[in-house]
Formats: C-alpha cells, structure tokens, sequence
C-alpha cells in the first residue's frame, strides 16, 4: 500500500497518470504478493519460532501429542534445568558460556581491528602491490573458513595450535569478507576529509583512527555483527580436545544427541544459542543494509 | 643494489624495478598497517588454498613426513574411488539447488520485499535472513523429520491418509537427498540475499521515472530492463557468496543425517575431504579432495562471471 502511496509522489510530480504506469501493481496483486511471502516466511521462522516454545513449555506440555504451536504456562525451568543437567558434566556449563563469550569478543575486536586498518589502505592509499591485493581478496571472497578448515587444520597442526584457544581465534581474525565490506565503505568516503588531515599532519595511522573510521560506521557495526555470528557458532570440531575449551555449540550439539528425551533441555540450549546473534541482527539492521548497499563487485 | 637507486634519475634497465621500491619504501606505512591483516590472512587463507596442490601429490598422515607418490592420489580419486564420484554427484545437485535456484529465489523475493511498507520490509528482511544466523535448529528439523510416528511430518501424513506406515526421511536413502536440500535451501539466504536486498534501495529512483516517460508497460519489464543491469556489482557478490557456501555443503548433512550417510546418499565432497582429513588422517588425499574443490570453485566463479558480465553489459 505504502508503495503504491509513495510511487503516487513521484508519478505526481512528473504529470503521469498512476493508473497507467501500473500495469500489473493492482491491489489484487499486492495482496498475492504478501500472501506468498507470508506463506514462505511461515516456512522460514518455523523450526526458530518452535525452538523458542518448545524451550518454554513445561514438561506436561512438551509431550502432547499432537504438538501445540503455543504455550499455555510459560515456565523457565528448561533452563534453569539445562545448568542442572549441565552441573553433572566433566566441566561446568558457565566453563562453555565464557569461551564462547571470550572467543566471540576477542574475535570480533581482532576483526575490527585488522579489517579497518587493512580496508584504509586498499581503499585510499596507492602504492605498488594495491591491484593485485584488491583483486586477490575478491578471489579469497570465495574461500571461507567452511572450504579451507581441513586445510588450515593442517596448518594449525604444524604451527603446534590444536587444542588451545589460538585454534579457535586466529583462522578467524582475517577474514576476507569483513576487509571486503570494509573496504568497500571506506572507498565512498571523500578525499578531501583525507587530504585535509595530512596537510594537517596525521600519518597513516591517525587518518584511518580518527578521519576514516568514525566515519564508516555503519560497516562497523556490519563487521561486528557478522564477526559475531560466525565466532558465536563456532564449533570446536576436531581442532579441541580438552573439555574445558570446548564451546557452547559443541555442548548443544552433546546435549542434542542424547536424545529427544530431554527435550525442554534440548531447547533451552538451543535457544540460547540463537537469541544473541538474531537480537544483535535486529538492533543493527539498518546499519547491514547500508553497508551491503556498497557491497558490489565492480570490474 | 635497489636501495641506492636514485628515483629521479634517468630511466635505464633498473629504472622500474627502483622506482617501485623506492614507491614501497614512501608508503612503508600503508603496509605497515596491513600487516596486521595480511599475515593471519597468509597464514590461513593463502597457505591452505595454495598448498592442497602439492601436498596433493603426497602421502602424509601428520606424524612421519610427507612422501611424493605423483598423481597417485588424483589417480585414485577419479578412477577408483567410486565414494568421491558419488559425493560429485551430490555436490553438483546441491550446488544447483542452493546456488542457481536459491540465487533466483533470494532476487526474487529481495524484489517483493522491496515495494513494501519500511517496516515490513525489516519485518521480512529478518525472516528471510534469521535461518542462516542459526546452526542450533537442526534438533527440531530432527523432530520434525523424525522416523517414528510422532514425526510431525510422519504424522500430518498419516492424519491426512497418505502414507500408512513412518517414513524414515533421515535414513531412507530415498528422501536424504531431498530432505538435506530442503534443510540447506532454508538456511541459504545469506550475505548474499542481504545485499541483494540492499541492491535494491541503491537504484537511482529517476532511473524508473525515465523508464515511465519512455512507456515501460510493467513491473516485469522495469525488471529486467532498469533494475537488473544497475544491479550488477550486488549481483556479483551475491553469485560469490553463493558459490562459496553451496559448493561447501556438508555441514549441514553431516548434523542432521549423520557422517556418513546411509549409503552415502547425501555424501558431498566436503563430507569426503572431512572423512579422510579428521578422521583417517589421510591428509595427502584429503588435500587432493580439497584442490579439486577449491579448482571447481574458481572454474564455476569465472563461469557466472562470464554469464552475468556478458548480460549485465
């Protein structure tokens, strides 16, 4: 409806008639249009939105059969369950709660960090090596970790970093998508700001901190939020072995298969493992869609 | 022998190779400042990608050193391991499906959500995009699709009469397949959808008041007309992300039906490269596995490069 209204606008100003420029935008067709995403985005938020009941309904109500979409007695004891089952283990809940927190936080600011600086560069400095750089890293675009994991475990092997947090850290610091974004922004900034800080007398370093970077914040914010997705759901996999290092997802996925028994627990961690990255997505969108706005390839 | 080459002086045969390094040695602070960068992305990125080549060529199982066995591992891999054939098959039907199809898909329904009202369009934007931030989820697909009765699959179709006994759609080798692309398909909406998505705000709006005045009769034809060629860049990237995660199925097999599948059903090449990389140690094999993938992934980017290059000029 807002479409139609905001199309009005500037079909007015140009003295077309709506009605003919709309071929196909009749009402009918809007109200399909919604039905049909509506319909998809049903499929879509399902599995999320049962996780977040299934996770609050009690144990009476976990096993009717056939399942309710809703919950009658929202009850938190799944969770506080979850500690309690989780209290039996080898290693305390909290021990998986803080390397996951840690990792994700140290990641995110090493990400921040070596992406701001390295995406200045790339995007407003020349010097010999500045094509064949920017060109390798939309190359590397199409190598993320999931492709190369088997690779840099072998690596990691080498280096002696299996089985401490250095393994779960490092391959995730330099990502060539966090420099790409980065890099991308950084470029629509003017280079007047740039040069008036040099003829000021900043170096390098003081431009990109105090010029470049405040004023990209939108790709920061970006950067942070895909930084903390992919360290939020990092799996130990085979490069941890000791208990006390392992992360969140690896304990949900042992909590998962012991089976549908414990469902509410099941749950619980479940949700716990996807309420921060979505709550971050949604208090930064804005910032994403702007930034992705600049994300294009150009050649 | 460079260092003492005189930038202003008369161009000779050094002339270049000088002034280049003189070049560096002005703008020693841009890489210092990549530095940071540049090391963990060699170290992690580079080095893994470039020597699966020649660790291909070797036997190494990480304790005692490598030995060269020439193409013996390829040999192996495309003659006589009929599992890696197998797994080709598979990644090329999931690469279709989650690549092309969910491209398609993710355009499309980036286009519908555009014309939308500011808040529906977060609205949907986060639904879209919410499966691909999670990789928790799987335990209610796993209900959902469970085998037994109280499968809610099983049981809607036993309710509605269409089935009469359980589907087993985890271990069945018929429906794996089928199941894991539908699992994949739901968390495929990516980076590349959201910028798509945002692609789309970035068109000039006078763009389609021109088109307007030059009677563009419908939305199909201001699609493919005025919004698809602006779009390029968004395109591209899109088509990488998407290249990048379908190729690279395994993860998702591997959580919901288990490494290995029943017969192999939903083997993918990923899956192979991680049975002999972490669990085997085969790690020369492993690495001949993974250039095969990394060789496809480049050829199928330079293809959709081509493709779209050639439509969006």
């Amino acid at each position: 409806m807002a479409r139609r209204k905001k199309k009005h606008v500037d079909i007015e100003k140009l003295k077309v008639r709506d009605k003919k420029r709309r071929v196909n935008g009749s009402l009918g067709g809007d109200i399909a249009i919604f039905v049909f995403l509506t319909l998809l985005g049903v499929f879509m938020i399902f599995p999320i939105y049962y996780s977040l009941i299934q996770s609050l309904k009690p144990i009476e109500e976990l096993f009717v059969f056939p399942p309710k979409l809703y919950v009658l007695n929202p009850t938190t004891r799944n969770f506080s369950d979850m500690f309690k089952v989780a209290a039996s283990m080898w290693v305390p809940l909290s021990r998986y709660i803080f390397n996951s927190v840690f990792i994700t936080v140290v990641i995110c600011v090493c990400n921040l960090f070596v992406c701001c600086c390295a995406g200045f560069v790339l995007s407003k400095c020349k010097f010999p090596g500045d094509k064949f750089l920017n060109k390798l890293i939309v190359v590397a675009l199409l190598f993320q970790s999931n492709a190369t994991w088997i690779m840099q475990f072998m690596v990691m092997s080498t280096l002696g970093m299996i089985d401490t947090y250095w393994a779960l850290i490092l391959p995730n610091i330099s990502t060539a998508m966090g420099l790409f974004l980065m890099r991308q922004s950084m470029s629509t900034i003017h280079d007047s700001m740039i040069e008036a800080a040099k003829v000021d007398g900043a170096g390098l370093f003081r431009i990109c901190w105090q010029v470049v970077v405040p004023n990209s914040k939108p790709a920061i914010m970006t950067l942070i939020i895909f930084a903390f997705q992919g360290a939020w759901n990092i799996q130990g996999g085979s490069l941890i072995y000791s208990e006390e290092l392992k992360t969140l997802p690896t304990i949900v996925q042992q909590i998962t298969m012991a089976g549908l028994a414990r469902q509410g627990v099941t749950f619980a961690s479940a949700v716990l493992l996807l309420i921060p990255p979505l709550v971050v997505f949604l208090i930064a969108q804005s910032n994403v869609m702007e930034t992705m706005a600049h994300s294009g390839i150009k050649d | 022998m460079a260092k003492k080459a005189n930038p202003n002086a008369p161009m000779n045969k050094q002339g270049k190779l000088a002034y280049t390094w003189h070049m560096m040695k002005v703008n020693k602070g841009c890489y210092g400042l990549l530095l940071p960068f540049m090391s963990l992305f060699l170290v992690f990125t580079v080095i893994p990608v470039v020597m699966s080549l020649p660790i291909g060529f070797t036997n190494f199982n990480m304790i005692q050193t490598p030995t060269f066995t020439g193409l013996s591992n390829f040999y192996t891999l495309f003659l006589n391991d009929d599992t890696f054939l197998i797994a080709v098959r598979n990644t090329l039907i999931f690469a279709i499906f989650t690549g092309p199809f969910s491209y398609i898909l993710s355009f499309f329904i980036a286009w519908l959500i555009n014309e939308m009202h500011p808040i529906l369009k977060t609205l949907f934007t986060f639904i879209f995009y919410a499966p691909s931030m999670t990789t928790s989820v799987y335990v209610t697909w796993q209900l959902i699709l469970s085998g037994d009765s109280y499968g809610y699959l099983n049981a809607i179709l036993m309710d509605i009469g269409l089935i009469n006994s359980p589907i087993q759609f985890l271990t069945d080798t018929n429906y794996i397949l089928a199941v894991v692309i539908i699992v994949q398909l739901w968390i495929s909406m990516g980076a590349g959808f959201l910028a798509i998505r945002a692609g789309f705000q970035n068109i000039d709006k006078s763009m389609y008041e021109a088109g307007a005045i030059e009677g563009i009769k419908n939305r199909w034809q201001e699609l493919f007309t005025i919004t698809i060629p602006s779009m390029g860049p968004q395109l591209l990237f899109a088509a990488v992300m998407q290249i990048s995660s379908s190729f690279t199925v395994g993860v998702v097999g591997q959580n919901l039906v288990g490494l290995p599948s029943t017969d192999y059903a939903a083997h993918t090449i990923m899956n192979h490269a991680t049975d002999y990389g972490s669990i085997r140690y085969e790690m020369g094999y492993a690495a001949a596995i993974c250039f095969v993938l990394f060789a496809a992934m480049l050829l199928a980017n330079k293809g959709v490069n081509w493709l779209l290059g050639k439509y969006l000029d």
